[in-house]
């Protein structure tokens, strides 16, 4: 259907009767003859119009009703050459995996039909980026092309499978190409699941998309790169913008790291502490001295179970919707409590019938930095003794995480220990 | 050398308009443009080439990114958020915006499209921080009258102002943000046969058509001309940024000549052989001219700059070939390698000259082989930027044979015209995804169509009625910058209205014409002004210098003109103010002794404030003090 893409009722109607498609220059008379060329029309568009294009460029929404006459001229020729692949292999240059799940790192628009579809042949990258060339030799590999709010616990352990069998490869790291959405809880899975990977493991994005010339994908890519390739550190990052600036790019620890704004291309921000790596364009900065993995054999542990919820405690928060979690058969929740740790006592009840049936029970806090108490204030006791594990300055989102990890990977159900062990960094020593 | 045939070179111009629009908010975010001098905010960028819909690489962009450089951006959060700063998507369309457009286009008997797309127009010199322009066709067609006569529109759109360049250096550009965003109309008309004043005269006519509906920005730079000039034969040349009416038919004369000089150049160049020119044509002559006592090569060479030598065959004569005073080959190809931050390039037919030696040309020469009919040029820059320049040298030799290459050019302050860039093609243009298409519905056509102001016309003879002014007068306070400003002055009855109109349209126009600065006195300087004058605190006579110190930059303030000139109180007045004052207080200066200054200080200061400085009645007055009681 891509010679009508988008269109619907009577403008498709108008279009077949014609025997006009997408991407044939017509000539139009409305109250004055134009030349333009038909477009796709966007979702969610009217069924009265026609998109076309004027010669000048500009697209404009004609009212089939007001067209007079509609002549085909000439279509535009959709076999575009391939051009051959300019990028030969430099064999002194290291080499690095780029695995993309979607966002829009690097996409190409057909903008005949509307479609995008992911640019990552190593020629298109090369194309886009030509930095990289001078950097190392990239293998680009697609895995999805999802947006990350499409992406789930399956696409997690399929990534990090994918990743395991490039464990012991000759590639110096590997940059997974990720939708910003959703990207730390990706980021986090990957760096339980795979904890003591011996390559870095750099997750990368765009706030502003590459189909614009201010694009920050380019820059964050490039960064990437250069970290995988001149610091010799294992762990998994994300690497994003640092400040509003091109001349920053920052990586963050995997598990400390939660994009904080909506738009910024600084959106991602690492908690309670500066970034643990800033690439410059000639040097790199290393805030963190310590190590990534607490351990140093790679042990990979892939299996995840979903029965891990996060509630937000707010005041007038109905006790009843965590009994149907309950009920649901979860097996753990990590509360986002008030300040230190807090939730009201109408919760105690609730939290005895869930101890009960052997839910793991995990605190963390609702603001935005800090670590949780439970022994200084009266309620925070209560807790503690009801048998909330606390889980000090764990983010939330990395804390539910860890718990489908752990979940999946524990027989009984007991993931006391590993969730209150320091694996990837997700405390601050 | 005898000067242009205007009538005879098949001349055609075609006027395109950029109105800024008094929304006073930007057309995607409610920023207010506002100008600043103070920027809190600072970032740095680059941008990169993005292919457009068609999948194709706009020539103008490929040209800039040549160039690529670091770009700066200041800004003021009073004028700008992070939509400014391309850090957050844009807003819905601003609605006043939209429908003055509708408003204009109707005026204009426009064809306006019932679904309006929002475009994005390429532009990576750093003028927008996204990399482009957010700009949509609004209408099509339509006509002006001028003197009777009809001059068809072609196209009425709606777009955001750039932002405005502070600085631009070898490697980096600063802008600020103030202005991006503002809302701008743009109106291009077809191009028209005719005299340069013929089109004055349609500028002139549109820029009152626009004034009139009263939805418009004054102001300098709140109006801008771009020209498209073409000779029958030739490409279309698009000159850019005609600030000021004046300079518009100056600007195309130049441009007449230049065009029609380059086709003279081009009938000449088609007789003799060059074609074969490449860049195996060059040499390296940088130590060559390690020893060179040319000061411009000495600079270069202290810079790391690499020295190339460029020979072409049966050349010689060509670059300086003059068919019109100021309109050579060598002119062009020195503009067009000044865009890759090059400093210019000497020719053969200029040589020996700037402390090339005459032995140097000959060595030269033998080293190149080049025969006496053969010519040859020279061109200093950094490795990197060099080869681009060549490129772009050696493609426009190649292209002189053709006449007038179509491209975009910039006005200069003196009337003529610099090269900017290759003119761009549809390919420069893309949806915007972020804004979905704005239908417009029958409701804003009706009151568009409700709105379109009187004719320009009878809004003039409506002002010389109401402020009893003459015609000409009218006209002149129409046409400048000032009207509403004159309006609100004259809302104070205290304010003779013919007076007010004289000093905005010629006192200010003259200070102009001598040269100084007009855009460093603000509207609030006037008001504030004619306030004072009002209130009896300075003269009439005080205006013009007044004026004249704010556009020159020896004052900021009206008040501080207060403050210099007390021209209200001569010396010997304040004298005497201040003896009388002494009389009149002389048991407390007994009583206090010298401490009895401040008391009369402060009964001087409530009398003489903005009359004289403080400092001055204060100094006197101590004097005076100590006077009295050492007698
Ligand atoms: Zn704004």
């Amino acid at each position: 259907m891509s010679d009508y893409r988008g269109y619907e009722g009577k403008s498709l109607e108008f279009l077949k009767h014609n025997k006009i498609k997408v991407g044939d220059t017509v000539k139009i008379t409305t109250n004055s003859d134009n030349v333009a060329t038909i477009m796709p029309r966007y979702e969610h568009g009217d069924d009265q119009h026609i998109v076309v294009k004027f010669k000048s460029g500009y697209n404009v929404g004609l009212e089939i009703n007001n067209i007079k006459k509609i002549e085909y001229i000439s279509s535009i020729d959709t076999n575009q050459t391939k051009e051959p692949s300019t990028a030969k292999p430099k064999p002194q240059l290291p080499k690095i995996l780029l695995l993309s799940t979607g966002g829009t790192i690097a996409s190409k628009i057909d903008y005949r039909t509307g479609s995008v579809t992911p640019a990552l042949s190593a020629h298109d990258l090369y194309a886009i980026v030509p930095e990289l060339d001078e950097i190392a030799n990239v293998d680009a590999e697609v895995l999805f092309s999802e947006y990350s709010e499409n992406l789930t616990p399956e696409h997690w352990k399929k990534t990090a499978e994918k990743l395991d069998s490039y464990s012991d490869s000759d590639y110096r790291g590997v940059i997974v190409a990720h939708g910003t959405d959703t990207m730390q809880y990706t980021a986090a899975f990957l760096s339980f699941a795979l904890a003591g990977f011996p390559i870095p493991i750099v997750l990368v994005g765009s706030q502003r998309s590459s189909d614009r010339p201010s694009s920050d994908a380019a820059s964050n890519l490039i960064a990437a790169a250069k970290f995988i390739v001149k610091s010799n550190t294992g762990g998994v990052f994300i690497s994003m913008h640092n400040s509003e600036s091109d001349d920053g790019i920052a990586c963050h620890f995997g598990t400390r790291v939660r994009k904080n704004h909506t738009s910024k291309r600084n959106a991602f921000e690492t908690i309670g502490a500066v970034p643990a790596f800033i690439v410059k364009q000639d040097e790199i900065i290393q805030n963190s001295k310590s190590r990534y993995f607490k351990q140093k054999q790679y042990t990979p542990k892939i299996n995840v179970d979903t029965r891990a919820a996060l509630v937000k405690y707010y005041p007038g928060y109905d006790p009843k919707l965590v009994r149907d979690l309950i009920s649901h058969g979860y097996k753990a929740i990590i509360f986002e409590g008030t300040g230190l740790g807090h939730i009201g006592k109408n919760m105690y009840d609730v939290i005895k019938e869930a101890k009960e049936s052997q839910i793991f029970l995990g605190m963390t806090s609702q603001c935005h930095d800090g670590r949780v108490n439970m022994a200084i204030y009266e309620s925070g006791r209560d807790l503690l003794h009801l048998g909330i594990t606390p889980l000090s300055d764990m983010i939330s989102e990395t804390a539910l995480v860890k718990a489908m990890w752990a979940l999946g990977n524990t027989k009984d159900g007991k993931i006391d220990r590993l969730m209150t062990e320091n694996i990837a960094s997700e405390y601050t020593e | 050398m005898s000067d242009i045939e205007i009538d005879k070179i098949g001349l055609k111009v075609g006027l395109e308009i950029h109105q800024q629009l008094a929304t006073n908010k930007k057309l995607f975010c409610s920023c207010s443009p506002m100008e600043s001098e103070d920027y809190p905010v600072k970032f740095f960028r680059r941008l990169r080439l993005a292919k457009s819909e068609l999948g194709k690489y706009d020539p103008a962009a490929v040209f800039e990114s040549s160039k690529s450089k670091l770009i700066s951006y200041s800004a003021n959060p009073q004028s700008s958020c992070l939509v400014e700063y391309d850090d957050e998507p844009p807003h819905s369309l601003d609605n006043d915006a939209k429908a003055t457009s509708l408003i204009i286009a109707s005026a204009l008997h426009s064809d306006i499209f019932s679904e309006i797309h929002v475009m994005r127009k390429i532009v990576i010199d750093g003028s927008n921080t996204s990399g482009f322009q957010r700009t949509m066709l609004v209408a099509n067609g339509g006509y002006i009258e001028v003197e009777q006569k009809k001059i068809g529109v072609q196209s009425i759109c709606l777009e955001e102002d750039a932002a405005k360049l502070l600085k631009d250096t070898e490697n980096v550009r600063e802008y600020s943000l103030d202005r991006l965003g503002t809302p701008l109309v743009e109106i291009a008309l077809d191009p028209v046969e005719g005299t340069p004043s013929d089109v004055k005269k349609i500028a002139l006519t549109l820029g009152r058509l626009l004034r009139v509906t009263r939805r418009v920005t004054r102001g300098i730079g709140s109006i801008r001309q771009d020209v498209n000039v073409s000779v029958s034969g030739g490409g279309i040349v698009e000159v850019k940024g005609v600030q000021q009416l004046d300079q518009l038919e100056g600007v195309i004369m130049y441009e007449a000549r230049r065009q029609h000089g380059l086709q003279l150049i081009a009938e000449k160049l088609k007789k003799i052989q060059f074609d074969d020119l490449t860049k195996e044509n060059t040499l390296d002559v940088t130590s060559f001219f390690g020893n060179s006592k040319s000061k411009v090569i000495q600079k270069s060479l202290k810079d790391g700059a690499t020295i190339k030598a460029l020979k072409i065959k049966n050349f010689d004569g060509m670059f300086g070939y003059e068919p019109y005073q100021g309109i050579r080959l060598g002119k062009e190809l020195g503009q067009q390698v000044r865009f890759f931050g090059i400093g210019g390039i000497f020719h053969s037919d200029e040589l020996p000259n700037y402390g090339i030696e005459k032995e140097e040309v000959e060595q030269l020469r033998k080293m190149l082989k080049t025969e006496e009919i053969d010519g040859f040029l020279i061109i200093a820059g950094s490795k990197d930027k060099i080869e681009f320049a060549i490129d772009a040298v050696i493609n426009r030799i190649k292209d002189a044979k053709n006449g007038v290459p179509a491209e975009t050019r910039a006005a200069t302050p003196a009337g003529e015209t610099v090269f900017l860039r290759p003119r761009p093609g549809a390919s420069r243009m893309y949806p915007e995804t972020d804004i979905p298409p704005i239908t417009i519905s029958n409701s804003e056509l009706e009151f568009a169509k409700n709105n379109i102001p009187k004719p320009w016309d009878s809004a003039i003879s409506e002002i010389q009625t109401k402020y009893n002014l003459n015609k000409q007068l009218s006209e002149q306070l129409f046409d400048s910058d000032y009207l509403d400003l004159f309006e609100s002055i004259c809302t104070n009855k205290a304010n003779n209205p013919n007076f007010v109109a004289s000093i905005l349209c010629s006192t200010i126009t003259n200070l102009e014409r001598r040269g100084l600065d007009a855009t460093l006195l603000k509207p609030e300087h006037i008001a504030r002004s004619f306030e004072l004058l009002s209130e009896g605190k300075i003269t009439k006579e005080s205006l013009e210098m007044i004026y004249e110190s704010i556009m020159s930059v020896k004052i900021k303030s009206v008040e501080e003109f207060i403050e210099k000139h007390s021209s209200s109180m001569s010396e010997d007045e304040l004298g005497q103010f201040l003896d009388d004052l002494i009389k009149s207080n002389l048991s407390i200066i007994k009583k206090q002794g010298n401490h009895s200054s401040s008391v009369l200080m402060g009964m001087a200061m409530k009398s003489l404030r903005g009359k004289v400085s403080g400092e001055k009645i204060n100094k006197l007055l101590e004097m005076k003090i100590s006077k009295i009681l050492e007698e």
